[in-house]
Formats: C-alpha cells, sequence, structure tokens
C-alpha cells in the first residue's frame, strides 16, 4: 500500500548515498594523500626541492602524513555501513564487464554503462589505489628504517616508490579530474545525498 | 544513527519498488546491493576488487625484487632519451635526467669567481687560500667516466675538469704524521673525508667543470670535490675547505651509516660495476 501511494506522488528528489563514516573516510584520507603529495614534490622536484630545502624535516612529514594514511580506513572498518560498501567495490557483477568494455571502446552511451552504487571504475580505482597504498607503505618503511634491511633492497624500494609514486599522480589526477566534471558526485560526499535522478542516470542498477 | 538508518531503509524500499517495476534487463540479473544481508557467492558478484588489490600489492613486491634489472634497462633508455630531450622533462622521471638535487640545507649561498675561496691547512708547511681563478690558472685534467650514486642512479660518460687534488696538497707541502684529508663545504653542514693515500690519487680532482662547462651552483659549483672511483656523496658539493689531518674524521652522510672507503662496487653493500 505505502510503496503504490508514493508512486503516485511526486518522486523523492533526493536519496542517501554515503553516511558519516564515509564521508570522514574520504576527507582524511584525500587530506592525508594531499600532504603526501605535496610533500614528495617537495622532496622530487628539483626546481621544488631547492625552493624548499629541509630535506630533514619535509622527508619527516612525509613519513607521518604516508603511516597515517591507511588509518581511517582502517577506522572505519568498525561502520557496517563502511563495510557494505567496500562489499560493493568489491564484488563486480556481468555488468560491470559490460561497462569496463564500452570504456575501453570509448563508448559513452548510458545504455552501456551499466552501474550499480558504484561503477566499475571506481571499484577498480578503489581496489587499486588501496593496494597501491600498501606498496608506497612497504617500500616507504624499507627506505625509512635503512637499518632492518640491506642496502640493495633500500635501492629497489627507492625505484619502486619513485616509479609508482609516479604513476599514483597520475591516477589521483584523473580521479580528482572526474570528480570536478561530476558536481552531483562530489556533492554526494559532501553532503551524504543525491538527487534521484542523478542516480537513476549514473547508477541504474544501484537500489540505494 | 537510528535516524539515519531509517531512511536508508525507506529510501530503499521506495526505490526497489520503482526499479521492479521497470524493464531494464540487467536488474534480474545484478547481485542486489543491500547492506547487511548475507547472500550466495554467485549472487554477490565475482571479488575482482580483492584480485586487483591484491595483484597491485603483488606486483609492487616483484618490482622490488626485480628492481635491479628494472632499473638498469630503464636507466639505459631514459639516460639516452635524455641526451636528446630538448624540454628536460625525462629529468623528472625516476632516473631520467641523470643528476638529482639533494641538499641537506635549506639554503646554500651562491659563490662566484669574486667570492669564492678555498683554503688549504691542516697538518700542511703552507696554508693557502686560493680565489677560483688561481684554481683556473692551475694545471687542469680532465677524467671521462661514469658517476655512481649509492641511490641507484648512474650517469654514463660524465667529463670533469679540474685540478688535481695531489697537486694541491704537494703544494701544501703535507707533513709526515699527516694520513688523512677532511673537506668542509660552504653550505655550512656537508662534510667529506679521504685517506691521504686515497686524496693522493689521480682520479681525484678539485673539479671546476663538469659536463665540459662551468659547475653551476645546483651541481655544486663552482668548485666540487670529484672523487672517481667512489660513489658520488664523497664528491663533496660547494668545496671550500681542505684540511690535512691525522686520522679520518667521518663525513656528514658517514655519520648516518655510509661507508667511509666508499668504492663504487665494493662498499654500502652493493655491486655495481667500478667507475675508475
Amino acid at each position: 500500500m505505502t510503496l503504490r501511494a508514493e508512486a503516485h506522488t511526486p518522486p523523492v528528489t533526493h536519496v542517501p548515498r554515503f553516511g558519516p563514516v564515509q564521508k570522514w573516510v574520504h576527507r582524511t584520507t584525500a587530506a592525508l594523500m594531499g600532504v603526501c603529495v605535496v610533500t614528495a614534490a617537495f622532496l622530487y622536484v628539483p626546481q621544488l626541492a631547492e625552493l624548499v630545502g629541509r630535506r630533514e624535516l619535509v622527508v619527516r612529514v612525509h613519513e607521518c602524513a604516508g603511516l597515517a594514511l591507511p588509518v581511517p580506513v582502517l577506522v572505519g572498518l568498525v561502520s557496517r555501513a563502511f563495510r557494505a560498501d567496500l562489499g560493493h567495490l568489491n564484488r563486480f557483477g556481468p555488468h560491470d564487464r559490460v561497462w569496463l568494455r564500452a570504456a575501453l571502446h570509448r563508448d559513452k552511451r548510458r545504455s552501456s554503462r551499466p552501474a550499480a552504487k558504484f561503477n566499475a571504475g571506481q571499484k577498480i580505482y578503489a581496489s587499486w589505489i588501496a593496494g597501491a597504498t600498501l606498496v608506497m607503505l612497504g617500500t616507504g618503511l624499507i627506505m625509512w628504517f635503512t637499518h632492518l634491511t640491506p642496502i640493495m633492497w633500500r635501492t629497489s624500494a627507492t625505484f619502486v616508490h619513485d616509479w609508482l609514486a609516479l604513476t599514483i599522480g597520475i591516477v589521483l589526477a584523473g580521479h580528482i579530474g572526474m570528480a570536478i566534471a561530476d558536481p552531483e558526485a562530489r556533492s554526494g560526499l559532501r553532503t551524504g545525498r543525491v538527487s534521484r535522478e542523478w542516480a537513476e542516470r549514473e547508477h541504474p542498477l544501484w537500489r540505494p | 544513527m537510528r535516524s539515519d538508518d531509517e531512511t536508508l531503509t525507506s529510501a530503499r524500499d521506495s526505490w526497489s519498488g520503482r526499479a521492479r517495476g521497470c524493464s531494464n534487463g540487467w536488474v534480474n540479473s545484478e547481485p542486489t546491493e543491500a547492506p547487511g544481508e548475507p547472500r550466495p557467492p554467485e549472487e554477490r558478484g565475482t571479488p575482482v576488487g580483492r584480485r586487483v588489490f591484491l595483484g597491485t600489492v603483488g606486483l609492487g613486491a616483484l618490482g622490488v625484487v626485480a628492481a635491479p634489472t628494472l632499473q638498469r634497462g630503464l636507466e639505459g633508455f631514459l639516460g639516452a632519451a635524455a641526451e636528446k630531450d630538448p624540454t628536460g622533462l625525462t629529468g623528472l622521471l625516476p632516473n631520467g635526467g641523470g643528476f638529482r638535487y639533494y641538499s641537506v640545507t635549506s639554503s646554500v649561498p651562491h659563490r662566484n669567481a669574486s667570492d669564492y675561496r678555498l683554503t688549504v691547512g691542516g697538518l700542511v708547511d703552507h696554508p693557502k687560500t686560493y680565489t677560483l681563478d688561481d684554481l683556473r690558472a692551475l694545471p687542469q685534467t680532465r677524467l671521462v667516466k661514469d658517476v655512481q650514486c649509492v641511490t641507484g642512479w648512474r650517469v654514463p660518460d660524465t667529463p670533469f675538469e679540474g685540478v688535481r687534488l695531489s697537486h694541491l696538497l704537494d703544494a701544501a707541502g703535507v707533513r709526515a704524521k699527516a694520513g688523512a684529508v677532511h673537506f668542509t663545504c660552504f653550505d655550512g653542514a656537508y662534510t667529506e673525508s679521504l685517506t691521504l693515500d686515497q686524496a693522493r690519487r689521480s682520479d681525484v680532482l678539485v673539479a671546476l667543470r663538469m659536463q665540459n662547462k662551468d659547475i653551476g651552483h645546483n651541481h655544486g659549483g663552482p668548485v666540487r670535490l670529484y672523487v672517481a672511483p667512489m660513489y658520488f656523496y664523497k664528491s663533496a658539493k660547494w668545496l671550500s675547505g681542505i684540511t690535512v689531518t691525522e686520522h679520518v674524521e667521518p663525513g656528514y652522510w658517514e655519520h648516518l651509516g655510509y661507508d667511509v672507503d666508499a668504492w663504487v662496487g665494493k662498499s654500502n653493500g652493493r655491486d655495481d660495476d667500478p667507475t675508475s
């Protein structure tokens, strides 16, 4: 009865997308990642390194931010809603393959981009950035605590850390670029809710 | 939280009602993404996310294992590319641009021909201060060898020109009980040391030119040390003082754990090809 009654009233304009835990995990992770990226630039780009100098201080800030980077997600795990979202990000259905194939062929038609709460691109990004963060943390720790491992390891870890940093920088720029291009998605992370129209258009298979 | 949950539930209910009504072919084959409801695995979808996550971590570990090989290949390729790259963008790639700027202080004063001084003192009979022009007037030696940094990067066939350190030591008259040479720099922090035997080698220069140009500030100019057979941290930038001492005094990085006798390929746990 209630369902039928609602179908005849004007549609609810907003649907909830993220709870406070998801919002804050994203915010703090983004802030820490930002600190990592900026300090990395100071350490790495020669012009900036010359401008800033103070290698020891910048290294210390970079180390602390890097060490703290996984903490928001780990704390977020206590929340059931957050764990549920991780589940959505983890599980791929047949529609995700369709989405990815369309993305590879630059097929931008809505009908060829089926997505549930998260689209396949968001799922891959989330999993990859989580793995990459762990690799950065591991190689970073090897570079930090030099006495724990032979110098050979440290050189190898530096190599991986440098190249992965560059890759993360590019991927992150893509992530931010796509967010800038979609104000509704950003407002979803800011306010926790999105318009029903947007949800049905961008995430037709999502049932909030 | 409770009120949030209720909103969530009611919204889900209302929308799933609508979704059921629409004729989207995907809906039936779709995993229902409602939190907290356990479902058989085939209905929840494949855990591709977990595989991507573990795959990334695994690739990272593999990268560390394969790094020495990968690095050699990339350095060869990027080194060649950097020589033909007018934009200098390859310089921003890891290992791409050859040299990297490392400074242990926040800023380094600039010195030029008018205010640069190099003092030679300690256990010598004739302490002396050289200007840049004094050094340029002395016999110059040119060496073309690879530069190897202890962090891994290597720049092939880099020409250095300057005065042999042994020449300056002979001119100063090293006393009999001397056993080592200590170097100080005008950045105010960096120090280095060599044994007297090492310092007298013919491939150790007080360098004025690098890569066929006067050494610029960023590369340690106007005058830096060049210790060809050792890792590049021995080649102190912004050289301003040479002090002959009785014993080796460990330098800046050596206090932080680097080897004092930094022969390329035979120290710091590395096996690079010798540079000299």
